[in-house]
């Protein structure tokens, strides 16, 4: 996954364009968990993101470019420390491109009605 | 933190000059933010405001620093909800940077916007909307036209 990762970022400026970048970066459970973290606190450092998840600090750093890269996450120096933010912004542009063209009133109904049940399971 | 942040990045096919004139111009503005407009003559030190559709002043505050076609800093207030206005002015910061070597054109718009306290209903409150208008933003500038016409009640 590392090799494939460096590889990945090598080529990305230069052959995937955006929409590919941006859904390739939500196609990987790590990176879905660090865009989660930053949700429920923004603006964290390496450090803190690396205390909840079980992989190595570079693995964390591959992660984190290849989310930069797609700009699902801005980031900010405050003195020596490097700050990540969720950017929701792309992930607005998709939803105006691949949902909401697409949505119709009964898949929500649809979508309540699944959440209901599961969370009638629990 | 100490501080409640935000950082929204939208990359734009424009020039930087098209993107400052985006931001500064009431009559393009109503078209990517929900009908809202800002006012103000974008001095340094000049009074700012940002209007609803039907003329209610929504927030306001002074321009902080202006640079264009880079940079603009206001000083932001919350004007109509109290809990929020309580909160103290807040501080929104435009970065426009052109991404080299592409063709056509393309800039990188950055919004910061940052109150000096933990845990802002402000910062949470405005952080809901940047996202649809940059969006618009971006597609207005792009294609001419919007993607979402009206606010969407949950924002």
């Amino acid at each position: 996954m590392q090799v494939f990762t460096c590889i990945l970022l090598g080529q990305v400026k230069h052959c995937m364009n955006q929409p590919d970048l941006l859904f390739k970066a939500l196609a990987d459970p790590s990176r879905r968990t660090l865009l989660d973290l930053l949700h429920a606190t923004d603006g964290q450092t390496l450090s803190q993101l690396c205390e909840h998840l079980e992989m190595t600090r570079q693995s964390v750093t591959q992660h984190l470019e290849l989310l930069e890269a797609a700009n699902l996450v801005a980031t900010r120096w405050r003195g020596r420390e490097k700050l990540h933010f969720l950017n929701p912004v792309p992930l607005q542009d998709i939803y105006e491109r691949w949902i909401r063209k697409f949505e119709k009133p009964r898949l929500k109904a649809l979508h309540d009605l699944k959440r209901r049940l599961e969370e009638g399971k629990k | 933190m100490n501080k409640s942040t935000f950082v929204y990045v939208t990359f734009i096919r424009t020039t930087p000059e098209r993107l400052w004139s985006a931001l500064t111009t009431a009559e393009f503005m109503k078209q990517y933010w929900f009908g809202m407009h800002c006012e103000s003559d974008w001095k340094l030190g000049s009074p700012w405001k940002l209007v609803f559709e039907d003329g209610r002043i929504a927030d306001s505050g002074e321009i902080v620093e202006v640079d264009p076609p880079k940079r603009l800093i206001i000083r932001w207030q919350n004007h109509w909800k109290e809990e929020l206005k309580a909160e103290g002015p807040s501080l929104c910061t435009f970065e426009i940077e052109s991404v080299p070597d592409v063709s056509p054109a393309a800039v990188k718009l950055s919004v910061t916007h940052a109150i000096d306290r933990p845990e802002s209903k402000f910062i949470q409150a405005v952080s809901g909307g940047w996202p649809q208008i940059l969006s618009n933003l971006k597609s207005l500038l792009e294609t001419g036209e919007i993607a979402v016409k009206a606010r969407s009640k949950t924002a």
